[in-house]
């Protein structure tokens, strides 16, 4: 044993990659479910009455947000991490018992906080702050959780062989750093428990259930600085870090502009920032603050299309591998989705578009261009390429992929054009009146013109959760009956069974 | 000089900074190469497409510990 070559060592990117599969099926299948509840109500009661607390759309909304987000998305990031981390530093988990330890108490941690998040949602304890519904005490596990990965993260770093740090890694670094910060703040809380009333009574409120420390105005401003910088710091920076490696590794191209890259990280970190403020344009904010929002969420556009198109033309004289590789067309999309999404982004962040698209399902269809075609894809195409060299196996299946592709593609398609029609109409319904000024629409006249769209979306996100499944079948596929690949087989392009 | 003026100039220099910045940046990524001790960034990509872990890194870290 003394004398084995040194190798990476891969046990908590897979144990990640699992999460990854597991959350990813839990969060959009309900999403999926909660999609179809909007267009037929009646399946809020599907499972009776008696249940029905359980599983309506207020109840279940944000199990699927934060299992996407925090289940799917923090589990695929962390299992990139654990391998490109690794790789890019040119150093193995397995020479340091430490950081091996560590990543898998992360991860057993992780599996905790996720299990009591689920459940204390499902039961209805949550803060009411979107993004943030979590309680104190899982909030903390969270910290926890959090600084355990930034240990591994400069764990790694401080005993790598490479001296410079691959642009990915500053990526990870940022999402690390970026996260603890807002997590932090916007997550400020008091046990009600702890409160007085003005009556002079205490002790009247419940230990699992607290307010913000912001009040009004000051909390909105901070869980809209949050809010936007979650997108940034979970959908953006982390996923632009695996698309810098996943992307040059399969294609076996240099980064077209490494230059480009590090210019678009520190444009990224300084402009994303302020850009919050666009969430809250019309309301008790400032009128500054509004306009500060508005301006640098244009500016925006200029560091996520720097990455954007770096990345296209890493595939410059290559484009044939887009035509051969399913696992290049998922990377390639989601670049596409990433360039279409910021800058549709910034679009509606423009005071007179938000006009009509504030509160409508067009922003509904933005987040969701942003994270199936860009945020999925991404994650997808990474443990494609991952699968190969960790289990080394080749891939089960190259024509399944190729399916899952063009069936994910048009679930996407289906989703964003069917929310872009019913936002804007929504957005016009709304706002309709006539000549002394009396709305021309109640709300329930929309409701009833929106169902079509509702029903497509619904359909949409469907085909996306069935791609889903062949990916995780896939992947289970590739685990367990894949061909054994030799070492001289995992250069670039990952192999692939028919 | 009121509120609205000191705002005003600290507003200005300020974009001004950042432009300069900007710049300079952009300056110092390319100039790099050209000096002796300079480095050229695109090199870096190197470090994913050569990543495996008997292969030269790009910079080292035991080298600099030589020095």
């Amino acid at each position: 044993m003394e004398n084995r070559p040194l190798e990476y060592d891969y046990t908590v990117a897979k144990m990640f990659m699992l999460t990854t599969i597991l959350l990813g099926i839990v969060g959009m299948s309900i999403g999926v479910f909660i999609a179809f509840e909007l267009a037929f109500p009646g399946l809020n009661t599907v499972f009776g009455e008696g249940l029905a607390e359980y599983t309506n759309f207020s109840r279940l909304r944000p199990l699927h947000t934060d299992a996407v987000a925090y289940g799917f998305t923090i589990s695929g990031i962390f299992a990139t991490w654990f391998y490109v981390g690794q790789r890019v530093l040119k150093v193995s988990m397995a020479e340091s018992k430490f950081l091996m330890f560590v990543g898998k108490l992360q991860f057993w941690l992780y599996v905790v906080g996720v299990a009591a998040a689920v459940v204390s949602l499902f039961l209805g304890y949550s803060t009411s702050k979107e993004y943030a519904e979590f309680e104190w005490p899982i909030d903390i596990a969270i910290v926890v959780i959090w600084v355990l990965w930034g240990v591994s993260i400069f764990g790694l770093i401080g005993i790598r062989r490479e001296k410079s740090l691959y642009i990915s890694v500053w990526y990870y670094i940022a999402a690390f750093l970026g996260v603890a910060m807002l997590y932090l703040f916007n997550n400020m809380e008091v046990p009600t428990m702890l409160a007085t009333s003005p009556a002079g009574e205490s002790a009247i409120g419940d230990w699992l259930h607290s307010v913000s420390m912001y009040a009004g105005t000051n909390d909105a401003l901070v869980q809209w600085w949050f809010g936007h910088n979650a997108v940034a710091f979970l959908f953006t920076v982390p996923i632009i870090a695996m698309i810098y490696y996943f992307l040059p590794k399969e294609s076996g191209q240099a980064i077209y502009s490494y230059k480009l890259s590090l210019l678009s990280f520190w444009g990224l970190m300084f402009v994303y920032l302020w850009a919050g403020g666009h969430h809250l344009l019309y309301s008790t904010v400032p009128d500054w603050m509004q306009t500060m929002g508005s301006i640098f969420s244009v500016i925006l556009i200029l560091p996520s299309w720097g990455s954007a198109i770096n990345m296209l033309l890493t595939m410059k004289g290559e484009w044939q591998q887009v035509a051969a590789s399913p696992l290049i067309k998922f990377m390639v999309l989601g670049s596409t989705f990433y360039m279409f999404s910021t800058l549709e982004g910034p679009i509606q962040a423009i005071k007179s578009v938000n006009a009509i698209a504030h509160f409508t399902d067009w922003i509904v269809g933005h987040v969701h261009d942003g994270v199936l075609g860009w945020v999925g894809f991404m994650i997808m195409a990474a443990l494609y390429h991952m699968s190969p060299r960790v289990f080394k196996r080749e891939i089960y299946s190259k024509s399944l992929m190729a399916a899952q592709f063009w069936i994910q593609t048009l679930g996407v398609v289906l989703y964003f054009t069917s929310m872009w029609i019913a936002g804007i109409t929504q957005g016009m319904m709304w706002r309709a009146h006539d000549e002394f000024g009396n709305l021309a629409y109640s709300f329930i006249d929309t409701v009833t013109v929106l169902h079509p769209y509702y029903a497509i979306r619904g359909v949409g996100g469907l085909l996306y959760l069935v791609g889903f499944f062949m990916f995780a079948y896939n992947i289970y596929k590739t685990m367990t009956a894949g061909r054994a690949v030799e070492e001289s087989e995992l250069a670039n392009k990952s192999p692939m069974g028919a | 000089m009121d509120i609205a003026e000191i705002q005003g100039y600290a507003y200005f220099f300020l974009t001004m900074f950042l432009a300069i910045s900007l710049y300079a940046y952009i300056y110092h990524l390319y100039k790099n190469k050209k000096d002796a001790t300079g480095v050229d960034y695109e090199e870096y990509s190197n470090m994913a497409l050569n990543d495996d872990i008997d292969t030269t890194p790009v910079k080292s870290v035991s080298d600099e510990k030589e020095k």
